[in-house]
């Protein structure tokens, strides 16, 4: 009869006839996030390329001599050490913030909080994740800039210590997130065979989460640096877009002096440039540095937390 | 009478482990067919190769030939209708999240029968088999995720039936289910055989005994004996057939 | 009568200090939580409240006066909902079939890793390089000059990796055993994916794409060259050219790039204006996030399994 027929058919509906090029849409798609990362090489690779034999890499990567538009008569110099030098900065003094901070919100989110605390502070953390970097950097200008120069009895309120901060809060997110899944991530049977032994649960958490997690937890940082260096908007606004270098790293005074990031270097530079100058290709070579730590960071980062995954199995 | 289902010198590897090493079998048509073993042994495997759900798993292969009425499974051209003709209940109760009425209509629904009054007759005739039906014939439309566990294992049932399959296969199915429903699905299952042909799969080695025609005993991957229910039952040739359904064996 | 019984649980002096050094850690932890989030909360009511002099219906209906000086918020805030809605368009059916395909589909195999790695990779990459990428593919390459479009395409890119996420956490919450029984019914992968699935991933799914407008929404730098302009020559008394002042190829206002500019490039700048501005801006990003979460929590309570 008919309907045995059809059983034995099966094809139920128009969209299920459909089913092979729906595979074939689905496939595609699955592969998009590679081509576009490769994309995203090329194409700034490309726009890169032409001025690509003629840098001067030594004057680029320890010269602070960036004069793209000298006066009339002399060469322009890319010299971006002083730049290199402010992402370098603010990564480091923001992290600096943002590792202890994050790490112990994680522990203290996962591991002592209660489940309507825990939730009420992943929720906050979520808001805090969601403000925009522009939000930051304003609050980095226009509030706590002030704020500094009040407190702090100085001229000029952004600074690297502003920026960092902002950058920390931005970062701490990222950091909580991923500690968490890494302390997650550690069997319960651990925390249980600690507590029956008798450590406090301080103890299981520097005793036996700590090493069991540190690849995650170091993942965590990582991918928290990543975002430090990446960081354009709220960095433009909050530090003062001078490069400087200082001559003695280890004064404290040095977190209240002016600084400049390579991503806010493209930021503010791009819009005097035109298309396919050497100022234009050299903010693009610029984009090329950053995009290699970037990925770096990443593919690392990635790794470590595979093994993770993989040892906890 | 030409034999159903027949297995010769089947192997199963996932990887290079040997799950089901050489087995030959031969099921007849309208029979209950047990297969008794301890855990591990290639139950599950072998129902597998019968509808092909072993093709889903990664890193299979299947050596040796299953046909259904003589024809290799591995020569049906279409997969899906293969596995509309074998009908699958497995050890833990499974709910699909769709109305009772929608999870007994899935099946036919996705071999393209929408008919709703051709459905309705599907699903009252398959709950009315698997004895749900006056359970829940007031609350058609609730979940099916929210039956009790008994409940959804004859559930599981009616959507194995709903296709009219020629083969059931049962894994384990009363592992995870009350003794007094297990009772209800083994009278069905001897009500049903007259229309299709069974293989039990069980560790309950008194249901073995109860309603099965023929019973094969499986350890380690490979066939220890079959035969005859009441020969193998009274007098197993082997020494570690005897072992296992005296119940001294795991 | 009363004797001091000796309490066999009653811990050692050991013990004792042990457990209050896991108080204090618990304190100190705890603070960190709270500098964590106090602070912000401070500063965005502050916000509110030095916004609060220009906040008002006229505000965010009207145009922005000359240099934003004065006037509304309007075209930049209806520039960033089509933004948003032009690069949700973009992403979402590549970013959900994405996801589709790696949770159901893609093999455990060495592509497969890289493909993961390219979403994370895609994830980190500082959204100023993804403003080169737009400027170097959609505006040059492709012709799109700085226009709505090619920004939607850019901020779509940026975005692709939120949706995949989200996509495909919310397909690996449905149980193995669902698809697992309508395979063994005979049904296709695609038609178990249609009709169970997909259906029961739909919570999750939507979680991303409000993560995604949240997004489009706040970005700066991936629109700076890609279409976003400080002023549009606009006339907006035409209900019609009101809601939709904005053609794909047209440079366009939004919202987040307002802000940058009222903020700094512009001296003698009203402080009402500024913070007006941001208020809208970080009000509507909280507002969306709200929904996220009150989405998600709702959901939890209707759970279908």
């Amino acid at each position: 009869m008919a309907y045995k027929k059809k059983l034995l058919s099966g094809l139920g509906t128009k969209i299920d006839r459909a089913e092979p090029f729906i595979r074939s849409l689905i496939y595609v798609s699955g592969w998009s996030s590679i081509i576009f990362v490769i994309a995203i090489f090329f194409f700034i690779f490309k726009e890169a390329a032409p001025i690509l034999t003629k840098v001067d890499w030594g004057s680029f990567f320890f010269e602070n001599r960036w004069i793209p538009n000298p006066a009339e008569g002399n060469e322009p110099s890319y010299g971006a050490a002083g730049m290199l030098y402010g992402t370098l900065a603010i990564t480091v003094v923001s992290m600096f913030i943002a590792m202890p901070l994050g790490l112990s919100a994680a522990i203290y989110i996962s591991e002592f909080a209660s489940p309507k605390v825990k939730e009420t502070l992943k929720i906050l953390i979520e808001f805090l994740a969601a403000v925009p970097s522009i939000i930051w950097g304003f609050i980095g200008l226009v509030i706590m800039g002030p704020l500094m120069q009040k407190v702090l009895g100085i001229e000029v309120g952004v600074n690297l210590l502003n920026a960092s901060i902002v950058v920390a809060l931005m970062a701490v997110p990222l950091i909580v997130s991923i500690s968490e899944d890494a302390l997650r991530a550690v069997p319960d049977s651990y925390r249980e065979a600690a507590l029956a032994l008798g450590a406090s649960r301080w103890e299981v958490v520097y005793r036996v989460l700590f090493p069991a997690a540190k690849s995650g937890l170091l993942a965590a940082c990582m991918l928290g640096v990543g975002r430090a260096v990446g960081e354009t908007m709220a960095v433009w606004m909050a530090s003062g877009s001078t490069e400087n270098i200082p001559d003695n790293i280890f004064n404290p005074a040095l977190l209240l002096e002016r600084v400049k990031a390579l991503t806010a270097t493209i930021a503010s530079e791009m819009p005097d440039t035109a298309h396919g100058d050497d100022h234009y290709r050299m903010l693009f070579v610029i984009g090329i540095v950053l995009l290699s730590i970037s990925v770096v960071i990443n593919v690392v980062s990635d790794i470590v937390i595979k093994g993770v995954k993989n040892k906890n199995q | 009478m030409s034999t159903h289902i027949d297995f010769l010198d089947v192997s199963v590897f996932y990887g290079d482990h040997k799950a089901l090493d050489e087995v030959s079998l031969s099921v007849e048509r309208n029979e209950i067919f047990g297969i008794v073993g301890p855990a591990n042994s290639g139950k599950t495997t072998l129902l597998k190769a019968i509808n092909r759900t072993i093709d889903l798993v990664t890193g299979t292969k299947v050596v040796g030939e299953v046909s259904i009425d003589g024809q290799n499974v591995n020569s049906i051209k279409n997969v899906h209708s293969l596995r509309r003709r074998v009908g699958m209940v497995f050890p833990l109760p499974v709910g699909l999240p769709l109305s009772i009425y929608e999870n007994v209509a899935y099946g036919p629904r996705r071999a393209g029968i929408h008919d709703p009054g051709k459905l309705d007759e599907i699903v009252e005739r398959c709950l009315k088999q698997s004895v749900l039906w006056d359970e829940v014939k007031d609350r058609l439309d609730s979940l099916g995720t929210k039956l009790s566990g008994g409940q959804q294992q004859r559930l599981t049932l009616a959507r194995a039936l709903s296709l009219e399959p020629e083969i059931l296969c049962l894994d384990e199915f009363s592992i995870a289910i009350d003794p007094v429903t297990t009772m209800k699905i083994e009278n069905v299952l001897v009500e049903l055989k007259k229309d299709m042909t069974i293989i039990l799969v069980t560790n309950l080695i008194q249901q073995a005994q109860r309603i099965s025609d023929h019973v094969m005993f499986l350890n380690d991957s490979q066939i220890v004996e079959m035969g005859d229910t009441q020969q193998m039952f009274s007098s197993p040739k082997q020494e570690l057939t005897k072992k296992y359904l005296s119940g001294e064996m795991g | 009568m009363s004797e001091a019984v000796h309490n066999p649980f009653a811990g050692s002096d050991f013990e004792t200090k042990k457990l209050r050094k896991e108080n204090r850690v618990k304190g100190f932890m705890l603070l960190a939580s709270l500098v964590l989030i106090v602070p912000i909360l401070v500063i965005i009511g502050y916000l509110i409240y030095k916004a609060s002099p220009v906040l008002s219906w006229d505000y965010i209906w009207g145009d922005p006066g000359p240099l934003g000086k004065s006037g509304g918020i309007w075209l930049p805030l209806i520039g960033t909902f089509y933004l948003v809605v032009v690069s949700l368009i973009l992403v979402a059916p590549i970013g959900i079939l994405a996801g589709v395909y790696l949770n159901e589909y893609a093999p455990s195999n060495w592509f497969t890793r890289a493909i993961n790695m390219a979403v994370t990779s895609l994830a980190g990459v500082p959204s100023i390089v993804h403003a080169l990428f737009g400027v170097g593919c959609f505006v040059l390459t492709f012709k799109m000059g700085e226009s709505l479009i090619a920004a939607a395409c850019t901020i779509a890119v940026m975005t692709i990796p939120v949706i995949v996420t989200a996509t495909r956490e919310a397909l690996a919450s449905v149980p193995q055993s669902f698809r697992d029984a309508c395979w063994n019914m005979g049904a296709t992968k695609w038609q178990t994916i249609r009709t169970i699935v997909l259906p029961n991933s739909v919570s999750g799914i939507l979680t991303g794409v409000i993560l995604e407008i949240s997004r489009a929404a706040g970005e700066t730098a991936p629109i700076l060259f890609t279409g976003a302009t400080a002023a549009v020559a606009i006339n907006t008394s035409d209900l019609g050219t009101k809601l939709m002042p904005y053609d794909l190829d047209d440079r366009f206002m939004a919202l987040s790039y307002h802000l940058h500019v009222v903020a700094e490039k512009i001296s003698g700048m009203p402080e009402e204006m500024k913070y007006g501005t941001a208020a809208v801006l970080i009000g509507l990003i909280l507002v969306v996030n709200s929904f996220s979460i009150s989405l998600r929590l709702y959901l939890r309570t209707r759970k279908k399994w």
